[in-house]
C-alpha cells in the first residue's frame, strides 16, 4: 500500500519533470532554427503536447466511435444503420431517452431557481451567516454519486410494514398512519426518476448559488436605487431590474447543468441500475458495452450523445465568440 | 464564462454598499425574516441527510439495521453503543484501505500533470501570435462540452492491445486528456487578465518566451492553477465512470468502485458499514474542499462547463 502511494508521489514529480524537459527540448529545437522560423514555430510546439492529449483522447474516438456505430457487437463487419434502427425501435430504448429527456426537463430548471432562491436570499443575511449557509448549500459538491448513494439510502430505505423503518421518508409517512413504499421502485409518474433527480438537484444546487451568487454581487447599486426611487417593488426590481442584468449566468448555469443531466450515469447506476424504469443513455451506454458487450451498439449511443450536444457546442461557440470581440 | 467572471473579487465590494442599501427598505425586518426562515429550512434539508449518514456509521449493525439514527435523539442509552467498528470493517474487510490509497494514486498525477501542459499551451494562446491562433482555441472551446463516453471503445481497445487496461496509467493518461480542455480554458482566461505591459518589458529586457513562461507568468497565475487543480482533483477523485471502465473492480479499483461493489452492491453489507464507507469515501474531498473553497469558487467562476 505504502508502495502504491510512493508511486503516485514518484509519478507526479516524474511527469511534471518530464513535461518540462518535454518543454525545454521543444524550446531549443525551435531555437535552432533561423530566426524567423523559430517565432513561427514556437507556438505550434508549445501547444503541441496538450492538443497531442486532446486529439487523442477526444477527436480521434469521435471519428472512430461513428466508424464503431455502423459496424457490429465486435466491430468486425459493417451492419450499416442497424445499430440505429435497432435501438430506436426498441420499447426500452424508447423509455430510456424518454426518461432523459425528463431529467433534462426537470432538472436544470430546478438547479438554477433553486441556487437562485439561495444565493438572493443568503446574500441578505449577515456576513457570518450568508457564508456557513452557502457553505452547507455547496457541500455536496465536493461528494461523489456514489457518497450520495450512500447518504440518500438512508433517506428512500424501505422495510416491509410492521418493521422499523431506517429510511426517512417511510418513518415520516409510517408515523402519519400510511403504509410504507418502496419509493424507488415506484413508477407511477416516474415518481423513483423524480427521486433519482433529488439527489443530482441536492449536490448541484451549490454550483447554480456560487456562479449566480457571484452575478447578483455585481448587479450595480444605482440600477436597483434607480428603480427604488421610480416606486418599483421588490419583486419588480428582481424580475425586471436583476434578472435581465444576471441571465448571462443564468445561461451559463443552465447549459452547463443540461450537459451534466444528458451525460448523466453514477446516481443512476448506484442507485437502480436503470431497474423500474428509471434506466437513462448514460447507463444504457454502460450496460451496452460491459453487460452486452456490444461495440455498436453503445457506439451508437454515443453518437446519438454526440448529436444532441452539437446545438449547446454551437451556441458556446458563438457565445465566445461574441464576449471575446467585446472585451 | 465571461470576462467579468473570471474576477468575481472584484464584485464583493459593492456587496457591503448593497446591504447598508437593503436595510434602508420600506420592510426590512420582514424581508429579512422571510430570507432567514427560507435559508435555515433549505440549510436544514441539506445538511440533515449527511447528517444522519455520520449518526448511523457509528452505529452497531443491530442498531443500525432496525431502528432509525433520529431515535438516537430519544435513546440515550445507544449513545453508549456507538462504535468505530464499522470504520475498521470496512477498510479491512471491505477492502476500503486499499482502495483509498488507490485513489489517491490514480488522482494525484491526473491532478498535477496536466496543469504544466495546459499553462504552456495557454501562455501560447494569450502572448504568441501565430496563425490559427483563433480558430484553435474555439476548438478547445468546443471540446469542453463534448462528453467523454466518445473515448470510451475506441480507447479501450487500444488499452486492450497495449495490454494497460486495469492500470494506473491507463486512468492517468484518460483523466489528462479529458481534463486538458476545461485546464487551458481557465488557465488562458485568466492569463488574459495580466498586464501585457508587464510581459512586454520582460521581451524588451531579453527574456526568451520560456523564460516569460516560468519566472512571471507562471507565478502568477497560481490563483488560476490552484482553481483548476482542486476541480480536477475533486472530479478525478469523484469519479465512478472511468475508473469501472479503465480499471474496474480489482486490487487498482479506486474507493468509489470499491464502495459501490464491496459494500452497496452486497446485501449482507448493512446500513453499518456502508454509511462508515460513504463517510470514508468522502472525508478526503471534503476536507481539500473546505480549505480550498476560495479557490474552487475562483474555478468555478472562471468557466466550469466541462463535458
Amino acid at each position: 500500500m505504502l508502495l502504491k502511494i510512493l508511486n503516485a508521489l514518484i509519478t507526479v514529480g516524474v511527469g511534471v519533470a518530464a513535461a518540462v524537459v518535454l518543454y525545454w527540448v521543444l524550446n531549443k529545437l525551435a531555437e535552432l532554427l533561423p530566426g524567423r522560423w523559430e517565432d513561427r514555430i514556437k507556438p505550434f510546439l508549445y501547444i503541441l503536447p496538450a492538443y497531442a492529449a486532446l486529439v487523442f483522447y477526444l477527436v480521434y474516438p469521435a471519428v472512430q466511435t461513428l466508424v464503431f456505430s455502423f459496424a457490429n457487437a465486435q466491430s468486425t463487419e459493417w451492419v450499416g444503420l442497424d445499430n440505429y434502427t435497432k435501438l430506436l425501435q426498441s420499447s426500452g430504448f424508447q423509455d430510456t431517452l424518454f426518461n432523459t429527456l425528463l431529467w433534462m426537463a426537470v432538472v436544470p430548471v430546478f438547479t438554477v431557481v433553486l441556487g437562485l432562491a439561495m444565493a438572493v436570499l443568503a446574500d441578505r443575511l449577515s456576513p457570518m451567516w450568508e457564508s456557513t449557509s452557502k457553505t452547507i448549500i455547496f457541500l455536496p459538491m465536493a461528494i461523489s454519486a456514489v457518497g450520495a448513494g450512500t447518504v440518500w439510502g438512508l433517506i428512500y430505505n424501505y422495510r416491509p410494514q410492521g418493521r422499523e423503518q431506517i429510511g426517512l421518508q417511510n418513518a415520516i409517512v409510517t408515523a402519519l398512519g400510511f403504509d410504507p413504499i418502496v419509493w424507488l421502485q415506484t413508477t407511477e409518474f416516474h415518481l423513483n426518476s423524480f427521486f433519482l433527480m433529488i439527489m443530482l438537484l441536492w449536490a448541484q444546487a451549490g454550483f447554480s448559488m456560487v456562479l449566480l451568487s457571484a452575478a447578483v454581487k455585481g448587479v450595480p447599486e444605482d440600477t436597483l436605487e434607480a428603480a427604488r426611487i421610480d416606486g418599483a417593488n421588490e419583486r419588480a426590481i428582481f424580475f425586471r431590474v436583476v434578472v435581465p442584468q444576471i441571465w448571462g449566468s443564468v445561461i451559463t448555469v443552465y447549459v452547463t447543468t443540461l450537459i451534466g443531466v444528458m451525460k448523466i450515469f453514477d446516481i443512476v447506476y448506484v442507485m437502480t441500475n436503470g431497474g423500474f424504469n428509471t434506466n437513462v443513455i448514460g447507463n444504457q451506454f454502460f450496460n451496452e458495452l460491459f453487460t452486452n458487450f456490444n461495440n455498436g451498439a453503445a457506439a451508437a449511443i454515443v453518437v446519438l450523445l454526440m448529436i444532441a450536444t452539437v446545438p449547446i457546442m454551437w451556441y458556446q461557440v458563438r457565445n465566445f465568440r461574441r464576449e471575446e470581440s467585446m472585451a | 464564462m465571461t470576462s467579468t467572471q473570471t474576477t468575481p473579487a472584484a464584485a464583493t465590494p459593492t456587496s457591503k454598499t448593497r446591504k447598508r442599501a437593503a436595510s434602508r427598505e420600506g420592510q426590512p425586518q420582514k424581508a429579512g425574516w422571510f430570507a432567514r426562515i427560507v435559508v435555515f429550512i433549505l440549510c436544514f434539508l441539506w445538511i440533515v441527510p449527511v447528517l444522519g449518514l455520520l449518526l448511523t456509521s457509528f452505529r452497531p449493525r443491530d442498531d443500525a439495521n432496525e431502528s432509525g439514527w433520529w431515535t438516537l435523539f430519544w435513546t440515550p442509552s445507544a449513545w453508549g453503543r456507538m462504535t468505530f467498528d464499522n470504520y475498521s470493517t470496512a477498510i479491512d474487510k471491505g477492502g476500503l484501505g486499499e482502495a483509498f490509497v488507490n485513489s489517491l494514486a490514480i488522482t494525484l498525477p491526473a491532478t498535477f500533470i496536466p496543469v504544466l501542459v495546459a499553462a504552456f499551451a495557454a501562455y501560447a494562446f494569450t502572448f504568441m501570435d501565430f496563425p490559427g491562433r483563433n480558430f484553435l482555441f474555439l476548438a478547445v472551446v468546443s471540446l469542453l462540452v463534448v462528453p467523454n463516453y466518445i473515448a470510451f471503445v475506441p480507447i479501450l481497445r487500444i488499452y486492450g492491445d497495449l495490454q494497460i487496461a486495469g492500470t494506473f496509467p491507463a486512468v492517468w493518461l484518460a483523466h489528462i486528456g479529458f481534463g486538458m480542455s476545461l485546464a487551458i480554458y481557465i488557465l488562458r482566461n485568466y492569463m488574459a487578465t495580466l498586464p501585457k505591459s508587464l510581459i512586454e518589458s520582460a521581451k524588451i529586457d531579453g527574456a526568451s518566451h520560456f523564460q516569460t513562461f516560468f519566472r512571471l507568468v507562471l507565478p502568477m497565475s497560481v490563483p488560476a492553477l490552484a482553481a483548476f487543480a482542486i476541480f480536477q482533483f475533486l472530479w478525478v477523485w469523484n469519479d465512478l465512470l472511468v475508473a469501472l471502465i479503465f480499471i474496474g473492480p480489482g486490487d487498482n479499483a479506486p474507493i468509489t468502485v470499491a464502495l459501490r461493489n464491496n459494500l452497496m452492491g452486497q446485501a449482507g453489507s448493512g446500513q453499518n458499514l456502508i454509511t462508515a464507507g460513504g463517510f470514508l469515501s468522502m472525508v478526503l474531498p471534503i476536507a481539500v474542499f473546505l480549505a480550498m473553497q476560495r479557490f474552487f469558487v475562483r474555478g468555478l467562476t472562471a468557466g466550469a462547463v466541462k463535458g
